[in-house]
């Protein structure tokens, strides 16, 4: 979107999406909005910014919050003219999740989803590899987990319990 | 304004929020954690689906109205759910028996919506199919844990399809909304959903060991706004703070 804009307007959008860059998901904060995909697009119409944003789960609570936090960085960094819309197709899915997100929840224990949702098995949640150990002994706890995005797994090498991402 | 889509619309929202509503009054009370947090999880995917079928009902309508208003303003008769998603939540076998059993036609229902010629209602199905992919895994589960599960599990679920069964019907009954909606290619005509839906229930029935109830009777209304008497009660609740502080805010 950037590119067909003259230099002015990539500087401009550039520090716009410096700002939103630190927006964070609130139940997984590690996560910036872009990470996990949630951030859809954001451009500047005629000097309006328009920042479009898709939610994970219908019913996610934290999609609220994201708005609101989205436009308190953006009132902080002094914008005072822009929207944030919500756009539902193409559905969210794990698969808009970057790589540097699936690292960062590694990082802290989340097993990441397994990369391909086309994968029947990958979406029924087979194969997840433990995010301490790397064992892929591992097996479901339960469907749902902290969140809605979660599901609670236990290692049976390490025999951790740990929260893996779905993949939707 | 099409009234036919604007009802049929709200109609699906209705589904999901009483369902929901139903679900939610299991947080905190679940028989463990875990089970606790999955309820109230699809709970919260079904408000959430009827707030998105609510806001796009309330666009087509085009009168001011919001979610909010459909949700909170509405009476008993005015809601067109099905009886089976209102009924109490009875053990914890007849709820997942409910769900299960509702869980299989949404899942249906909502692939086809998929296709909609409404780009809208084709947008929240996108969503609610993955969703109910996964709710209809979880209840079909717990159906043959329960069901081929001790004497006391399975007595339990068997009483609870007895119970429910008569409820099932009528999801399969449409009217002259639902097939003027179908044959604008914008919704499904509910009988096409009715063989496939029966082939999955009985074959998961056979695996849980449960016997398939008699057709002998049945219940509708629902879609006429002719509830049960547990709807009043159920709305008292959802209503309650809307209803007396009209237009609060959290
Ligand atoms: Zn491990």
């Amino acid at each position: 979107m950037a590119s067909a804009q003259p230099p002015a307007d990539d500087a401009a959008m550039a520090a716009l999406l410096s700002v939103l860059d630190e927006v964070h998901d609130p139940e997984i904060p590690i996560l910036t909005i872009a990470d996990l995909g949630v951030l859809r697009e954001v451009r500047i119409d005629a000097g309006r910014v328009v920042v479009v944003i898709t939610p994970t789960y219908s019913g996610c609570p934290a999609m609220h919050a994201i708005e609101d936090d989205i436009e308190h960085a953006l009132t902080a960094a002094g914008y005072r003219d822009f929207t944030v819309e919500t756009q539902l197709a193409p559905a969210w899915s794990t698969d808009q999740m970057s790589a540097a997100a699936h690292a960062k929840l590694r990082s802290v224990g989340i097993a990441p989803p397994t990369r391909i949702t086309t994968d029947k098995r990958a979406l029924l949640g087979e194969h997840v590899m433990c995010p301490r150990c790397a064992s892929r002994q591992t097996e479901r706890i339960s469907e749902f987990g902290s969140t809605a995005c979660k599901a609670l797994y236990r290692c049976r090498n390490c025999l951790e319990p740990f929260d893996y991402f779905k993949c939707l | 304004m099409n009234v036919a889509h604007f009802e049929y619309v709200q109609r699906l929202g209705d589904n999901a929020l009483i369902l929901g509503q139903r679900l939610s009054e299991w947080c905190g009370h679940s028989p463990f954690l875990e089970e606790d947090i999955a309820m109230a999880n699809t709970a919260l995917d079904l408000i959430g689906r009827a707030r998105m079928l609510y806001a796009h009902a309330a666009a087509l309508e085009g009168q001011g109205r919001d979610e909010d208003a459909l949700a909170y303003g509405r009476d008993e008769r005015q809601f067109g759910n099905f009886l089976i998603c209102e009924l109490p939540n009875g053990d914890y076998a007849c709820t997942l028996i409910r769900q299960y059993l509702v869980d299989v036609y949404h899942h249906a229902l909502y692939s086809t919506l998929c296709g909609s010629s409404d780009a809208g209602l084709a947008a929240i199905a996108g969503k609610a199919v993955k969703e109910c992919a996964y709710h209809l895994r979880r209840s079909g589960d717990w159906v043959v844990r329960l069901g081929d599960g001790t004497a006391e599990s399975h007595a339990r679920c068997q009483a609870a399809l007895d119970e429910v069964w008569a409820y099932t019907a009528e999801m399969f009954n449409g009217d002259a909304i639902d097939d003027a909606m179908a044959a604008a290619g914008i919704g499904v005509a509910p009988g096409s959903l009715a063989a496939a839906w029966r082939d999955e229930v009985e074959a998961q029935l056979a695996l849980a060991t449960l016997s398939v109830p008699r057709d002998d009777w049945s219940a509708s209304g629902g879609r006429q706004g002719l509830h049960t008497e547990h709807m009043g009660r159920l709305l008292a609740e959802l209503q309650f703070v809307q209803r007396a502080y009209p237009g609060q805010k959290w």
